[in-house]
């Protein structure tokens, strides 16, 4: 056979397993941590985990119940003060400020918040919002995850508004209707699977935030439902129970680790099937 | 009908007017509302870096530009003593080092999903990376911490410091003793933890290349192989180093996967085996209980990482915004 | 009633075709120039839509018949950087007043679009959306209005019995005939059609036909199409466009008889397009 032939042929083979062992490696091991989140995870949870409140030191007994609730009510309100602001300029990227010179410094400035590193937000949040108010808080957390919240917001809504196809925005115009409700009416609800999916997809970025709430909601060893006071949250207790030195706090940030995959997880296979169906009936 | 119609237009132009004049303010406040949300964007951006600046200036004031080569950290001294070489040091060195792993392993397996993976299995695999994209970075630290490090610790470094034990050079970047806490640790981590950013990234890219190229590529007999480097790699060239500074930018970031497992060591050590620091993992370490020009000195750390990061996601986004725009003729 | 001439094709048509009296100017089109940009799109129009008279506009591709539609409801407007000078008249209405409320402009000027457009919501509400912008109607007086346009776009009967459907759930003729039907609830006095038929098969645009005719009872109708029978069987006046300017516009059965222009001639005998 042709030598010249027969070398193309070897190299690549070689570089198709190559290609083979990076993909057996990389899912080697991603493989191998979701091995041990499940094994350690599923044994460290239990009822107590959800009805009692992080033990103190030593103690052998008490479970993530004030984690828990302090995370979902800190997400729910970063998502709730996040998710419309970014909704609403996105909004304006898409339908108003198309052709401007603002909306490409918009969109460029958006892209690099949307990759920030997260420990920045949460120095920004404490020299804006914990010095002024004199004091960590759980609203100031709020404040930080609604800073991560946003650009995620933006960029997908302005991607999914973005496809609705333009003869519906020029038939719905065609009849007299004005702009914004256009943008509300026609728009918003053609894209609506989409733009949901771009909060899920947010929500499931900030739900297992830690660098920014370190320093702004800090953690709290007791059951609180004031936001001017620090909340306990699953984040920064597992950060808190994995340097620690009791066998008991480690099982249980297993099983808070396990429980925020989960739930990312489930949020982000949520947001594909959602988003698989992009422009909705 | 035609009566009908008659009577409206009569009736017609006056009525409408009134009634879309009840819209208008709503139509006027609603353009509003989206621009100035949008703006607040830009005004993040100047928050933060203004907000670092107001946080940073005792300390830039104190140490000038002496802060970035000075090693020596000992907030507790009196005055106290601060420096940025080790974090920047330790930053910069992990994130190399992550990327020169999750780099080729990564391209490999957008490769490997793109060209040479069966049809059936490119989904569920391609599923299974963007979801690993998403799991929350203080996992890939736990199992950092738990797991990866004390493997590492007991078989790995041993194995390497034995190995280049007396080579020049490479025998002091790999020199004993072993630690559960040490920078090539967590850039293993970090390689972990980027490697689904870069592929899925990676895979992005790779499908703007035209069919057709592909197709005429393997009409002339060229192998995959071939195919992959002489026509999808130079056409998405630009695209694929976006994304890789995009994995750079997250690596030099990235908090949480790092601060359990790299030591917490203001010192520079040559072997990489020996604990560190990064800018973020002293931040996070540190700054709850700070204060005083300490803290000032970590929030002036802080902008560092900022315009570090800031360059090289803005050199990301322009690359990635010219292949968007090679892919939109 | 003057004279009376049979049409060229009586195909189709449940009115016969005549050739009408000359009627009064709904929309008069004075010196009309358009340019996207740089590029001079329209050059120099004139012409007249007669109330109550379907007037086609035809023409190859790119020859600026779109175009000159979608001045009628300042369509353009949406978009930056194209504009128009000259003048255009909607009854004593200076269309290209830049202080003139667009809303209310295509409100008086409805328009139905190449691919059917149905909003994403259902049957009854993609009707009930525009009236709803210019009037209070009650509940009853609603499903009154609904059911008259759904008639008028000879939809009624189709989807009487699913109304809360989504309009999405329509085929493509139907849709289509929903886009209509909308349009005429709104009540406008000019309906401008671009090129309705091109997405649908022949036996939905048939219908679509039969509807445009029936609705030049009450609107003035100005039509854009790719296909010269079809302009041949629902217009009364028929312009030929060509390169940006309006070649020869004339009755339409001249126009496909005896036409005055070359190119006009060129066109309809299909030598080119």
């Amino acid at each position: 056979m042709n030598p010249i032939y027969v070398s193309r042929r070897r190299n690549n083979v070689i570089v198709k397993y190559l290609c083979l062992g990076a993909a057996l490696f990389g899912v080697t091991w991603l493989a191998l941590i979701l091995f041990t989140l499940f094994f350690n995870g599923l044994a460290g949870i239990n009822f107590a985990v959800f009805t009692q409140d992080t033990p103190p030191p030593g103690s052998t007994d008490g479970g993530l119940r004030n984690a828990i609730i302090g995370s979902i009510i800190m997400t729910m309100i970063g998502v709730g003060i996040g998710a419309p602001l970014g909704l609403f300029a996105g909004t304006y990227l898409a339908e108003y400020g198309k052709h401007d010179k603002l909306t490409s410094v918009i969109r460029f400035i958006n892209d690099i918040l949307l990759s920030a590193p997260s420990i920045i937000i949460g120095l920004f949040i404490y020299g804006a919002i914990v010095v002024p108010m004199g004091g960590f808080s759980a609203f100031a957390g709020c404040l930080a995850l609604a800073v991560i919240v946003i650009p995620v917001v933006v960029r997908t809504t302005e991607d999914m508004l973005g496809l609705v196809p333009n003869p519906l925005r020029e038939a719905a115009s065609a009849l007299g209707m004005p702009r914004s409700l256009v943008i509300r009416r026609i728009a918003y609800r053609a894209a609506r699977a989409g733009l949901i999916t771009g909060v899920l997809l947010a929500t499931a970025r900030v739900a297992g935030e830690t660098a920014p709430l370190l320093f702004t909601a800090l953690s709290n060893q007791f059951f609180s439902l004031d936001l001017t006071k620090t909340m306990a949250n699953l984040p920064v207790t597992i950060n808190n129970f994995v340097q620690s030195p009791y066998a008991y706090w480690k099982q249980l940030a297993w099983a808070g680790a396990l429980l925020i995959t989960l739930t990312v997880l489930a949020l982000n296979i949520g947001a594909r099937i959602l988003g698989a169906e992009r422009i909705s009936k | 009908m035609a009566v009908e119609s008659d009577v409206m237009e009569a009736a017609g132009p006056y009525d409408r007017a009134r009634a879309l004049g009840a819209f208008k303010f709503g139509d006027v406040t609603f353009y509003w509302i989206t621009r100035a949300c949008a703006i607040s964007v830009l005004l993040i951006l100047g928050g933060i870096i203004l907000s670092l600046i107001i946080g940073a200036w005792p300390a830039i004031r104190e140490y000038g530009a002496a802060f970035l080569w000075t090693q020596r950290w000992a907030p507790s001294a009196d005055p106290p003593v601060l420096g940025a070489l080790g974090p920047v040091y330790g930053t910069l060195v992990t994130s190399v080092i992550a990327m020169m792993i999750a780099i080729p392993v990564g391209l490999g397996i957008a490769v490997f999903l793109t060209e040479i993976c069966p049809l059936w299995l490119r989904r569920p695999i391609g599923l299974a990376i963007e979801l690993l994209a998403g799991i929350p970075s203080i996992i890939y630290g736990m199992w950092g911490f738990f797991v990866l490090g004390p493997f590492l610790a007991n078989n790995f470094q041993p194995f390497m410091i034995s190995v280049f034990d007396g080579v020049p050079v490479l025998g002091t970047i790999f020199a004993g003793p072993p630690s559960y806490l040490s920078l090539f640790n967590a850039s293993l981590i970090l390689a972990i933890m980027v490697l689904p950013f870069i592929t899925a990234i990676s895979v992005d890219v790779f499908k703007t290349v035209p069919p057709v190229l592909k197709e005429a590529a393997y009409g002339v007999g060229c192998t995959t192989w071939e195919v992959v480097r002489n026509v999808v790699i130079p056409y998405t060239r630009v695209g694929v180093i976006g994304g890789i500074m995009l994995a750079l930018g997250r690596a030099l970031g990235e908090t949480m996967a790092v601060t359990f497992i790299i030591g917490n060591s203001f010192k520079i050590q040559s072997s990489i085996f020996a604990p560190g620091t990064t800018i973020s993992a002293a931040i996070a370490s540190e700054f709850a209980e700070s204060d005083g020009l300490h803290q000032s000195g970590l929030i002036l750390l802080g902008l560092l990482l900022f315009v570090l990061t800031f360059f090289v996601l803005a050199a990301a986004r322009l690359m990635l915004m010219r292949l968007e725009q090679k892919a939109g003729n | 009633m003057t004279e009376l001439s049979v049409s060229v094709s009586n195909a189709s048509g449940p009115v016969p075709q005549v050739a009408l009296p000359e009627a009064a100017p709904k929309v008069t089109a004075r010196g009309l120039n358009f340019y996207y940009g740089e590029h001079h799109a329209l050059k120099d129009i004139n012409l007249t839509l007669g109330t109550h008279r379907v007037t086609a506009f035809i023409g190859p591709s790119g020859c600026g018949k779109s175009t000159l539609l979608r001045i009628f409801n300042r369509m353009y407007d949406l978009y930056p950087g194209q504009r128009a000078t000259g003048q255009l008249l909607l009854d004593q209405t200076n269309v290209l007043d830049p202080k003139l409320d667009l809303n209310l402009l295509r409100a008086r000027v409805g328009m139905v679009f190449q691919k059917p457009t149905p909003f994403p919501m259902t049957i009854y509400e993609n009707i009930a959306f525009g009236i709803r912008l210019y009037e209070k109607v009650s509940k009853s007086e609603m499903d009154d209005r609904v059911e008259r346009a759904l008639r008028g776009g000879a939809l009624w009967n189709e989807v009487k019995d699913k109304l809360n459907a989504s309009g999405l759930s329509l085929s493509g003729g139907q849709q289509q005939r929903l886009c209509i039907a909308r349009t005429v609830a709104v009540r406008p006095e000019v309906i401008l059609f671009d090129e309705p038929c091109s997405a649908l098969d022949p036996i939905s645009t048939a219908k679509i036909e039969e509807l445009i005719q029936e609705l030049a009872e009450d609107y003035t109708i100005a039509i854009v199409t790719h296909n010269m029978q079809q302009a041949a069987r629902v217009s009364d006046k028929t312009a030929f466009m060509y390169l940006g300017e309006l070649v020869e516009f004339d009755d339409t059965n001249k126009i496909f008889t005896s036409p005055r222009d070359r190119r006009t001639q060129d066109y309809i005998t299909g030598r080119f397009g």
